[in-house]
């Protein structure tokens, strides 16, 4: 059976490297997003690579009523449906800092917008065996730190929504990979001091398949963050609070 | 987000550098957003060696990310894309349904606006002419953040100004081309070791392949003087090969694969394993149009202080002449790199600015140094005063006197681009170190 992929935050750079990989694999593609045009573009750019169709959808993340038509519109297709979250936004702690009100928003875009989505789509996925979510959160979600807690505090959420979604869903045999970016070089991190080792949203796509085709629960990429995380993460609290990253 | 980076940015000879506010954006919305408060110059890949893609103190837009496939028409090979896909990426899209570029540069990694903006030439070109010929249509954003259809029907002016124009006249969004039969993933390669120039010019004169190029050992003097291999080419049909991952240099080499000793080793080696009767095998077909992309950051060969290519074209007529005088001062210099590019050029060119003529090109890498300027201005006053031409894409040292008297179009040109953009706003370090544009004068 042809697989059938739900792309949320399709424009973003990565999504779309992922699209296209999905796009030479000859999978039908439902792209969703707020730039209708872009979409539009990146639909056909899909097709031309390779989809067996493409089509473009609106997607919100603080617009739950834009979820349900996605979901039918996966589910209608005589394909494995899987699904990639790719939306997601950050705002500089500063900007939270000097206006709290803006961490809501946030945290629908990287945690409660595509988690509501994926709730509902859990009853259909129970049905529809083989078939993957990949869910990008990211490695600022591992620990939360000074500089950055207020990204890391929704992408935390999303992490520990993925690792339960993953149990929940492995009996159905529906296949859940956490992504755990670092460095890589997108819109994100952009003109960011003090990058290092950037991985392409190339090359994190292709990892991103091959995980995906090997069954892995989580990916880090580059994958030498697994190490730093693992570090990061084993620094007792009491050091850690004095720590200034 | 930030749309814009402060970067230090260097050409990919890295031995022109300057400070920019860079901003790369991900989807045509973004690009026409900056366009609107911040009309800046467009650079794609960044293979231009020189400064075509620097803008000191100034802005400059990356169109990398710009590269979505917008139509293909497997009838007529007709593509159109945006102006930041790769030309690797449409030979091997459609190389497999019958269809590839029919111009394809030294290297694939160039995206089609900067092969349009510079109209590239390839190892085909006494044949098939040059990428601009193929240009069916751009889409060109102006400095008022308008979007033109350039063709040569609709604004034939800056259609022209455009194509070999190093994105002066605007910001190419996308561009429609026309694509030729594609054999095959492979090609018929025959190398032949040759003793010198006049072998050169004689089997370049005879040969029939619709791709062939030579490498030549710069650094041979006397009775070897511009001996090398010629490789000629035919593509086949057979299978592409996958994506292949590119080995990494992954840190600068400091110059020392360029000592005298190590090159000349190299160079005799290299000259010694070709045979002199010729000797024929398939390979892919990047193999032999794009030997260096095996390699990638290959321009850290050349260490910390980077390096300048010279790249000339000279008149048939006077080659013979002239070519051995400019190998015999490149070889006496001991400044040239491992291998040195000569290769035949038809007529064919599409801009006022193109680089091609009919006669021989050759290419050669500078280590850069203090003497390497010198080298660079007395080759660019060989060039000019045979009526021969050095190449904007490679260039990092000529000047605007120079300039006038290599490109008879460069009023046409200045005419148009005056006309497009008066407040001059894409202007780089090359068209001010030029007055490309004839601001000053």
């Amino acid at each position: 059976m042809t697989s059938a992929w739900l792309i949320l935050g399709a424009s973003s750079a990565m999504a779309r490297a992922f699209a296209r990989q999905a796009a030479t694999n000859g999978a039908t593609l439902i792209l969703a997003g707020r730039d209708d045009e872009d979409l539009a573009l990146l639909a056909q750019d899909a097709v031309l690579r390779g989809a067996r169709a493409a089509s473009a959808m609106a997607f919100d993340t603080r617009n739950p009523a834009s979820f349900a038509p996605l979901l039918d519109a996966l589910f209608r297709l005589d394909a494995t449906p899987n699904i990639a979250v790719f939306s997601g936004a950050m705002q500089p702690q500063a900007t939270l800092e000097a206006a709290p009100e803006v961490l809501a928003g946030m945290v629908a875009d990287n945690f409660t917008g595509p988690a509501q989505l994926l709730l509902m789509a859990l009853p259909m996925l129970q049905d529809r065996p083989g078939g993957t979510i990949l869910g990008v959160s990211s490695v600022s979600g591992d620990r939360g730190r000074r500089s950055n807690f207020g990204y890391g505090a929704p992408k935390a959420g999303f992490t520990a929504f993925l690792s339960g979604l993953r149990a929940r869903l492995s009996r159905a045999n529906v296949h859940v990979l956490t992504v755990k970016p670092g460095f890589v070089d997108t819109a994100m991190t952009w003109g960011l001091p003090g990058l290092f080792l950037v991985a392409s949203p190339d090359d994190a796509a292709r990892r991103m398949w091959a995980a995906i085709e090997r069954r892995r629960n989580t990916l880090y990429v580059p994958g030498f963050w697994l190490l730093i995380m693992t570090i990061i993460r084993l620094v007792p609290e009491f050091i850690f609070k004095k720590m200034k990253f | 987000m930030r749309a814009w980076k402060q970067a230090e940015q260097a050409g990919w000879g890295r031995a022109l550098r300057s400070p920019a506010t860079i901003a790369r954006p991900e989807r045509q919305a973004a690009l026409h957003d900056i366009m609107a408060t911040t009309p800046a110059p467009a650079f794609g890949a960044r293979r231009a060696y020189g400064d075509a893609a620097l803008n000191n103190e100034g802005a400059l837009i990356e169109m990398s990310r710009l590269d979505r496939l917008l139509d293909f028409n497997g009838e007529t090979g007709r593509v159109r894309a945006e102006a930041g896909v790769r030309l690797h990426d449409l030979l091997h899209l459609f190389g497999p349904q019958g269809w590839m570029p029919a111009v394809l540069p030294g290297t694939a990694h160039v995206t089609l606006g900067g092969a349009i903006a510079c109209d590239v030439h390839g190892k085909n070109h006494h044949e098939r002419g040059s990428f601009g010929q193929y240009v069916a249509a751009i889409d060109l954003l102006d400095a008022t953040g308008q979007v033109l259809t350039l063709s040569e029907v609709e604004n034939p002016g800056l259609f022209r100004a455009t194509i070999g124009g190093m994105g002066q006249t605007g910001v190419i969004l996308s561009a429609e081309m026309r694509m030729i039969r594609c054999p095959g993933g492979r090609v018929l390669l025959t190398k032949t070791r040759l003793p010198g120039l006049d072998a050169f010019l004689a089997a370049f004169e005879s040969s029939t392949a619709p791709y062939s190029v030579a490498w030549i050992d710069a650094t041979a003097r006397g009775t070897a003087l511009g001996r090398g291999v010629l490789e000629e080419g035919t593509l086949v049909e057979g299978p592409f090969r996958g994506p292949k991952r590119a080995r990494k240099l992954p840190f600068n080499l400091a110059g020392l694969g360029l000592l005298r000793p190590v090159v000349k080793t190299f160079n005799a080696v290299y000259f010694r394993r070709a045979s002199a009767l010729g000797r024929t095998r398939t390979r892919p077909i990047d193999d032999m149009l794009f030997p260096l992309d095996g390699l990638a950051h290959w321009n850290r060969l050349y260490g910390r202080h980077g390096f300048h290519q010279f790249q000339c074209v000279l008149p048939q007529t006077v080659c013979e002449v002239v070519l051995p005088r400019i190998l015999q001062t490149v070889a006496d210099s001991g400044q040239a790199s491992p291998l040195s590019v000569l290769k035949r050029l038809g007529p064919g060119r599409a801009g006022y600015l193109s680089f091609p003529m009919a006669g021989m090109t050759l290419a050669v890498d500078i280590r850069a140094s203090r003497s390497a300027r010198a080298l660079l201005s007395k080759l660019n006053e060989m060039t000019a005063e045979c009526g021969g031409r050095v190449y904007l894409a490679k260039d990092s040292t000529l000047s605007p006197a120079l300039l006038q008297t290599m490109y008879p179009d460069l009023e046409k040109f200045r005419a148009v681009v005056t006309q497009a953009d008066p407040r001059g706003v894409f202007r780089t370090d090359l068209a001010r170190r030029l007055n490309l544009c004839g601001d000053a004068r």
